[in-house]
């Protein structure tokens, strides 16, 4: 029964963001609100010799100034401050003592009955600090990198593979060759909002503790309510974390960040309810996307058969934890590659620990890839579509198994047709518009296709209509709306009926909503639990006085027009308000777990695929591109909802747009600070910065991956786009920039 | 090596503050009289003191948009002006852009056409700078400047979109500038 999905439904939160109603984590208005205002660290590394609060303190309204002198006693042990997305390491503690391991770390928390009493007294926090030496370039220390440590975030990000054949001797020996260094800026995630929670204090049953209602901004209310439990030492019962509505994160959210830790701390100190709100500036001392070295080496035979492969990365981390992505395997799952050596080492520098950035790892890592492959296919004298087809595979030379779906040539033949590729001419510089070069480039794009266990509610509730929740979340993905379709769809119900919850530590759990897992996931989750509230309904329905199904079984019956009905005779029918009326007039509840199935999935290879195909103009007399035409073939299995998937796929092509020719946080090494920490400076696109974007959803059935046939489109409409700018820059000028991003200054 | 980096202008004395003051706002056509520090911004006076959250802070910069409201009409950034300088006149938010419109697109709906329009054309996602994307695009159209997709792009630069939702912000704007009653 799919009457909902698959269609291009318009969001259900759309009538709450564009009125105004829609509210995110500094926006729940409460009484007697105390507001917290962060103070950094100036300096990189070292220690703080002395901290003087006295000039805040005197203003009128400050209540008080947290430091690590006076902060309260929390949790001792690093296990306590680990997350569900904590890299192996040691985690940061905020206030732990006065050493200062980064630039920008917090170090003090001014509370005022006011903000803008908070703000002003932060400025009157007098510091004086020791510096020590600090070390923030991956560059120049790259010499120092070394393996990275295991833990359990590696389950998802495994590290290289072990090298197989023979690399260097099928490398000297192949007729076509490539070999480049490639170097990646570090960027910031910089949703739109800033990161804030509004911590509600009240008196709690015991007299010593509190109870904590807080409004976070976060990627997982259960990491948020996990991380402040252990950290202060809060039973589960006495907090309850809400997200209804996440102003973009982008990944940043997958770990609590340090205002969390404030706004609890000063609320459970001071016994009121506090709210700590970052600022833009801020935004950049959290995780980033790390800045990386990356060297690559490709050998083809002369008719232009890939042979060889060496991918070798050196990406930065902090002295606290081991944060790796995976960047360096994907030309091992792209193409069949039978000599292949990769390598990932991690420079530890005086940094704030990184953090999974949409697509992190892959958009990273096939940005180099692609870019090299193009190369290659170019010293081979082959056009890049036909050379990727030449070397296309079926099967993940990693995981040694077969894709359990990939329509990746589909991907290609229609971007192809759409984009107009067969016009293109293949020589460097051959194509002008006016007084502008044009450059056509395409690349591959490849993500995994996770799916994790989740938890779900489904009630049909006493008016007859059904409420369905989980605490996933929803940063502007869709995911109120596919779970809406879903339930709607499962219980054959209209969508105005069917109220989708979720971002509430109170409901049934589901994991952080990253990696492109929520669809299939939680979607599979929903679906369960509305199947095994149909069967509910269905026993209370037999049951009832002469009830139409007193011989029928549940394979008997379908779900549609709010009834249960006969499937050979649906005239015959039970209304599912007479269900719940039957039921005592109470609303019938169920909850259900959906867990992946390991014994289908583990014989098969799992990912979304897509290829890019990209436009540009390039004036040579500034150095300025532009990108005119953008073209994303995705295979992603089946798409929940067309109008919703498409607005994932366009934002991860202007994502594209914006790593290949705009973002950069950039690091004065003389002082380890960011110095563009802001929108004018730090380059995101901008709405004329973005023209033409077209997007294809190839046809992809797969019923391996999860029972829905779902793959996820968070990342895959980022991963492609990078290279094939780089690659249509290469055609329009004749010059390799292996550098990102691609600034004018490179094109002079 | 000893670095002090505290400010040179601030004196280890606390600094007298001015007093707060009443200050006198007329929001979405109803005046509202509040006791502000002088230094308040109008985007921190709506969304602290009279709890207008719709109108969002990004970088209390000027930098993204995030607060744009209408000013007797004109788009500003709230962040960069002061509650007391905005004495005496219209301020409109997202939460009054209907009723300053002058009525709603439908009787079922009580949405101006803007707003329908981003919601029909899927013209966000996190919904974070969808407020002032929308309040910017309606000041816009009373410039009367915009006239193709690229015036549209160009003159809504000073609103950013992180999850990019532009080709959908710039399909939405423009169908409410030429509607075509038979697509919408």
């Amino acid at each position: 029964m799919t009457q909902y999905v698959g269609k291009p439904l318009s969001r259900v939160d759309g009538y709450d963001k564009v009125t105004g109603k829609a509210k995110y984590a500094a926006e729940f208005d409460v009484p007697d609100l105390l507001y917290g205002y962060v103070v950094n660290s100036a300096i990189t590394k070292g220690k703080i010799k002395r901290i003087d609060t006295q000039a805040a303190l005197n203003l009128p309204g400050v209540v008080k100034v947290f430091t690590h002198e006076n902060r309260p006693k929390i949790a001792w042990f690093d296990m306590k401050y680990k997350d569900q997305d904590a890299p192996p390491g040691s985690p940061f503690r905020p206030l732990r003592d006065a050493n200062i391991v980064y630039n920008a770390q917090p170090i003090a928390l001014v509370v005022a009955d006011t903000f803008e009493m908070a703000r002003y007294a932060a400025s009157l926090v007098e510091i004086e600090y020791e510096e020590d030496k600090h070390e923030t370039a991956v560059e120049t220390n790259r010499h120092k990198a070394r393996k990275p440590s295991v833990g359990l975030t590696t389950l998802f990000k495994p590290g290289p593979p072990k090298p197989r054949g023979n690399f260097e001797e099928s490398f000297s020996a192949s007729p076509v060759q490539m070999t480049g260094e490639y170097m990646h800026s570090m960027e910031h995630h910089n949703p739109m909002e800033m990161f804030a929670s509004t911590v509600v204090y009240e008196k709690g049953r015991h007299k010593s503790g509190g109870r904590y209602t807080i409004y976070d901004k976060t990627q997982g209310v259960t990491n948020s309510i996990l991380y402040v439990s252990q950290v202060f030492d809060i039973p589960f019962k006495d907090i309850r974390v809400i997200s209804p509505y996440v102003g973009g994160a982008f990944g940043s959210g997958l770990r609590p960040q340090y205002q969390l830790f404030m706004a609890v701390m000063a609320a459970r100190e001071l016994k009121r309810s506090v709210r700590v709100t970052l600022t833009r500036q801020q935004m950049f001392s959290l995780g980033y996307r790390p800045a990386n070295v990356q060297t690559v080496a490709l050998g083809a035979s002369a008719d232009g058969k890939m042979t060889a492969l060496y991918h070798g990365v050196v990406s930065e981390t902090s002295q606290y934890e081991d944060y790796t992505e995976v960047i360096a395997n994907w030309g091992a799952m792209l193409y069949p590659v039978e000599n292949y050596k990769l390598d990932h080492k991690l420079v530890h520098l005086d940094v704030a620990t990184p953090m999974d950035m949409r697509a992190p790892g892959g958009v990273t890592g096939v940005s180099v890839l692609e870019c090299a492959v193009d190369e290659l296919a170019f010293n081979a004298g082959i056009d890049p579509v036909e050379f990727r087809l030449m070397n296309y595979t079926e099967r993940d030379q990693i995981a040694d198994l077969p894709y359990s779906s990939k329509e990746l040539r589909e991907c290609f033949r229609q971007g192809a047709e759409r984009f107009g590729w067969v016009k293109r001419k293949p020589e460097p510089r051959s194509m002008r518009r006016g007084g502008t070069l044009i450059g056509w480039g395409m690349a591959t794009g490849i993500w995994d296709a996770f799916h994790m266990p989740a938890r779900a509610e489904a009630v049909l509730m006493v008016n007859g209509k059904l409420r369905v929740s989980s605490a996933t979340a929803d940063i502007g993905t869709g995911t109120y709306t596919i779970m809406t379709q879903i339930a709607a769809d499962t219980l054959g119900m209209p969508i105005e009926d069917v109220l989708f919850k979720l971002g509430d530590s109170d409901m049934p759990a589901a994991p952080i909503e990253g990696g492109s897992w929520t669809a299939a996931t939680v979607g599979t989750a929903v679906k369960t639990v509305c199947d095994d509230l149909a069967k509910k309904l269905f026993k209370i329905a037999r049951k009832m006085p002469n009830s139409p199904f007193a011989k029928a079984t549940f394979t008997d019956v379908v779900f549609a027009d709010k009834a249960i009905q006969l499937k050979n005779d649906t005239s015959v029918s039970v209304s599912l308000q007479a269900v719940v009326d039957a039921n005592g007039g109470a609303a019938v509840r169920e909850t259900s777990s959906a867990l992946p199935n390991l014994f289908k999935q583990r014989k098969y290879a799992r990912a979304t695929h897509s290829a890019a195909f990209a436009e540009v103009e390039v004036d040579e007399d500034f150095g300025t591109v532009r990108v005119t035409r953008l073209v994303s073939a995705i295979a992603a299995g089946k798409i929940l909802n067309p109008k919703t998937a498409r607005s994932q796929i366009i934002g991860g092509m202007v994502w594209g747009i914006s790593k290949a020719l705009e973002e950069e946080s950039v690091m004065d090494h003389q002082f380890g600070r960011i110095m563009n920490h802001n929108l004018a400076e730090y380059h995101v696109a901008v709405n004329a910065d973005i023209q033409d974007l077209d997007v294809i959803f190839v046809e992809e059935n797969d019923d391996i991956v999860n029972p829905l046939g779902v793959k996820g489109v968070g990342e895959i409409g980022l991963v492609a786009v990078p290279a094939a700018i780089a690659n249509a820059v290469f055609h329009a000028t004749g010059k390799r920039i292996r550098t990102l991003p691609i600034t004018l200054d490179k094109l002079l | 090596m000893n670095l002090t980096t505290e400010a040179p202008l601030i004196s280890k004395k606390t600094p007298l503050l001015p007093a707060t003051h009443s200050v006198r706002l007329t929001v979405n056509g109803s005046e509202r009289e509040l006791q502000l520090a002088p230094w308040t911004s109008l985007l921190d006076a709506l969304r602290e003191y009279m709890h207008l959250t719709g109108t969002k802070k990004g970088c209390d910069h000027g930098q993204c948009g995030a607060c744009t409201v209408l000013v007797d009409g004109k788009r500003i950034n709230s962040c960069l002006t002061l509650a007391i300088m905005q004495e005496g006149k219209s301020i409109t938010t997202i939460e009054g852009i209907v009723q300053s419109e002058g009525g709603a697109t439908s009787e079922r709906s009580d949405l101006h056409p803007m707003q329908q329009a981003f919601i029909e054309h899927d013209a966000f996602q996190c919904g974070y700078c969808t407020p002032g994307q929308i309040c910017s695009a309606i000041g816009m159209m009373h410039e009367g400047h915009a006239k193709t997709a690229d015036d549209v792009r160009e003159l809504m630069s000073g609103n950013i979109c992180r999850c990019g939702a532009y080709p959908n912000i710039v399909t939405a704007i423009q169908s409410v500038m030429h509607p075509q009653p038979d697509t919408l």
